[in-house]
């Protein structure tokens, strides 16, 4: 029995190193009765790439989500604590959910383009904000960006969804850089793409960092290595009954993968988890 | 000794396995006789339609592909002894009817779909009138007739109103239906990516929802038309009849569906023969308005 595993434990706060784009301090997350996860604390670096990791049903998808407030869409779900975004929490009385997710971007496991041209696709948020410049430049931008401009630039009037699922989950990241947003969240953007598709998109985050700030949740660890710079390491109790997720370790990546400080960390990554 | 004696070739240790069909054997007899069945029963499935429209053609195409078409189509019902005459007052009429009906079914149908189907699907309210829609669809057509006849007709008159009205009750059934399908049909995942692009719920709706499930909802709003299109008995108490061409709402009005009964049972040849024609006609507009459907239903690549 290590420390980790009771349900009092707290990880040690993560010292940031860059500013603070997103500080998210979670006290408790609810849906219903059910609390998904607790005491958690999880700044995001800017211009960094935070990676996510933790066994299935740790709450690192649900702390993700809570960032630009996705999970309001389920009613269930409650938060307690706090997202402070440049000075502001996202939870605030006064804050339209609707205003946070346009500035706080999101790509989904599953790549969800909609079902119209590629071009309306990339379009689809300049012209929801009534984006007044040129916006044949601004989709080109975008589709460049993405690394897709190459395979779609004859065939932009083609419908979205007749791309293949790598081409479909860089569509949808152009399509969430083109409002220019200042964070983009990444809930497992390559857990449905094969090896090839999964590089092209991790090159592009790679790239993105440098306008962006990124928040990746990935099941596959060797992917936080190779792009993240900060790993947050989430665990779930099971033993008192609950299936309650909480963060265990927060850090440097090469330090969380080399040279963890949680025994609980050192035993998922080296695969001896129970 | 054993079936798997591997000392001894395989010919000598067990029979070569006999592969080819046997005939007449009871289990192939069987399965032939019940493929035959299947054939013969979705042959006769298709007898109906065939037939209904061999005859429409043969009674009625004579008039409507004549030399006098043009009379056919526009002219006033003939009288009595006369000749000629054509059901140009039911065309418009089941086509005005037709109008009133989807101008009122179709914005109250859909507007009631994205209330199903997105905004409050599991709401009490939601599961009562789906509940209620689903029990409309079982509802005899001309109970619709008489509830408009009780309400309005008795009032205000026979008139094209109450016609469309009482067709707009048939129609909203399968347009709430069907809408609420294709609406539900959208993936959560485009709508949760409209909401992550920082999407109002209207906006979802509206620039998402709407767009992705428009060829369902196209197709049940056609089928619904076409349904309407074809009914008799509602506008049998509400619209009743008229020999003219319709030149106000309030008035009684002419339907194809009505001017069959009428002239059918007429016995004047002229009249019954323009009753095929009319059945002819009225049969080619549903049929448009089903094809139509079935097209504008299909998958787009």
């Amino acid at each position: 029995m290590n420390a980790a595993a009771e349900s009092t434990f707290v990880a040690d706060p993560y010292a940031a190193v860059g500013e603070v784009v997103i500080d998210c301090q979670v006290n408790k997350i609810f849906y219903g009765d059910f609390l998904a996860v607790r005491d958690s604390l999880v700044p995001i670096e800017q211009h960094k790439i935070t990676g996510f990791i933790g066994p299935s049903g740790c709450g690192k998808s649900t702390v993700l989500r809570s960032l630009n407030r996705m999970n309001d869409l389920i009613q269930v779900f409650r938060f307690e604590g706090s997202v402070m975004y440049h000075g502001q929490d996202v939870y605030g009385p006064k804050v339209d959910p609707v205003l946070v997710r346009r500035y706080i971007g999101m790509v989904f496991q599953q790549p969800n383009p909609f079902s119209m041209s590629i071009y309306d696709n990339v379009a689809f948020g300049l012209r929801l904000n009534r984006f007044k410049g040129d916006l044949d430049e601004r989709v080109q931008k975008a589709l460049e960006r993405a690394a897709l401009w190459n395979e779609v630039k004859d065939k932009l009037k083609n419908s979205g969804l007749s791309l293949s699922g790598g081409q479909q989950q860089r569509l949808c990241i152009a399509r969430a850089i083109a409002t220019e947003p200042d964070v983009l969240l990444m809930d497992e953007p390559c857990s449905a793409l094969d090896p090839i598709a999964t590089r092209q998109v991790e090159e592009l985050m790679l790239d993105l960092k440098k306008n962006y700030t990124l928040a990746l949740v990935t099941h596959n660890m060797q992917q936080a290595t190779r792009v993240a710079d900060t790993t947050a390491f989430f665990s779930v109790d099971i033993s008192h009954g609950g299936r309650t997720g909480y963060l265990v370790e927060m850090g440097p990546t090469a330090q969380i993968f080399e040279a963890p400080r949680e025994q609980l960390t050192k035993d998922y990554i080296s695969g001896q988890f129970s | 000794m054993s079936d798997f004696d591997l000392t001894k070739a395989r010919e000598t240790a067990r029979p070569m396995p006999q592969l080819a069909r046997q005939g007449f054997e009871a289990r192939a007899l069987k399965s032939g006789l019940l493929t035959g069945l299947t054939w013969l029963a979705a042959l006769l499935a298709a007898v109906p339609l065939i037939s209904v429209m061999y005859l429409l053609l043969v009674k009625g195409g004579s008039r409507l592909f004549g030399a006098d078409f043009a009379e056919v189509l526009t002219g006033l019902p003939p009288a009595g002894f006369e000749l000629g005459g054509g059901i140009g007052p039911a065309i418009v009429g089941t086509l005005v009817m037709v109008g009133i009906a989807s101008v009122i079914s179709i914005p109250i149908g859909i507007l009631a779909a994205i209330y199903l189907g997105v905004l409050e699907p599991r709401s009490r309210l939601a599961n009562t009138s789906r509940f209620l829609a689903k029990v409309l669809t079982g509802f005899p057509s001309i109970m619709a007739g008489v509830f408009v006849y009780a309400v309005l007709v008795i009032h205000w008159g026979y008139s094209a109103w109450a016609g469309g009205i009482a067709l707009a009750v048939l129609m909203l059934r399968t347009v709430v239906l069907a809408a609420e399908e294709a609406i539900a049909q959208v993936p959560q995942r485009m709508k949760d990516a409209a909401y992550g692009m920082g999407c109002t719920r209207t906006q979802v709706i509206w620039k998402v929802v709407l767009p992705t499930g428009l060829p369902g909802i196209l197709t049940g709003v056609l089928l619904a038309v076409a349904g309407a299109a074809g009914e008799s008995a509602p506008l049998l108490f509400t619209a009743l009849f008229s020999n003219y061409f319709i030149s106000e709402l309030s008035e009684p009005t002419a339907s194809l569906s009505i001017l069959i009964y009428n002239f059918s049972g007429m016995p004047f040849p002229n009249q019954i023969e323009l009753a095929w024609t009319a059945s002819l006609v009225l049969v080619l507009i549903v049929l448009m308005f089903n094809i139509l459907a079935r097209l504008i239903g299909q998958p787009k690549v």
